[in-house]
């Protein structure tokens, strides 16, 4: 079950309410996204805990309905 | 026969660098399972791939022991470094180099890489 890229955006900034958010399809299936994810809450933090930001503000979507998401994500410069 | 915990504890101990994938690194069955085998193939580093879609316990038990939603599953010495998108960083930074000769797990870096 595809997950549009509008609902995986929103739920991010539901979670991160400061993040800037950057979606694109790696397929044309709605299924198979890459996100890049820029918030000051990612300072000071490893990538592991970055990306578990972002993993617990899409709930349990990931790797549930939310099939394929490849992350890139970043503290702002 | 001990728990899906205590399996999975027993495999990460015992095995320095372990991929928790869709599929094995020779029929990877996911792009991102493959994307990870092939780089730590690439690096030459020796690793144990373990197919998580043997068995349902496993595809949602390495997800709850990980505390992480998807599968690859990057570990090394024991330790849970992340998913491909961390490994492929890591390798691109360097960080992954340093990493590695930290634990003392062999690898050969590609000519021109930071090692």
């Amino acid at each position: 079950m595809p997950m549009p890229a509008a609902e995986i955006e929103s739920l991010i900034k539901q979670g991160i309410p400061d993040a800037k958010v950057e979606i694109r399809a790696l397929a044309d299936d709605e299924d198979h996204w890459a996100a890049t994810v820029v918030s000051q809450e990612f300072a000071g933090k490893s990538k592991l805990q970055q990306h578990q930001l972002v993993y617990k503000a899409l709930g349990g979507h990931m790797g549930g309905a939310l099939h394929a998401l490849q992350l890139q994500t970043f503290a702002p410069k | 026969m001990p728990n899906i915990n205590e399996q999975i504890q027993a495999i990460v101990d015992n095995n320095d660098v372990v991929l928790f994938m869709k599929g094995t690194p020779d029929f990877p069955q996911c792009g991102f399972s493959h994307q990870a085998s092939q780089l730590l193939r690439f690096i030459e580093v020796d690793f144990k791939g373990v197919n998580c879609l043997e068995t349902d316990e496993l595809r949602q038990g390495i997800k709850n022991f990980s505390n992480w939603p998807t599968i690859p599953q990057i570990y090394l010495k024991g330790e849970f470094v992340g998913g491909a998108d961390i490994l492929r960083e890591l390798f691109q930074s360097g960080e992954l180099f340093a990493t590695l000769t930290q634990k003392g797990i062999p690898f050969k870096a590609p000519a021109g890489a930071q090692a």
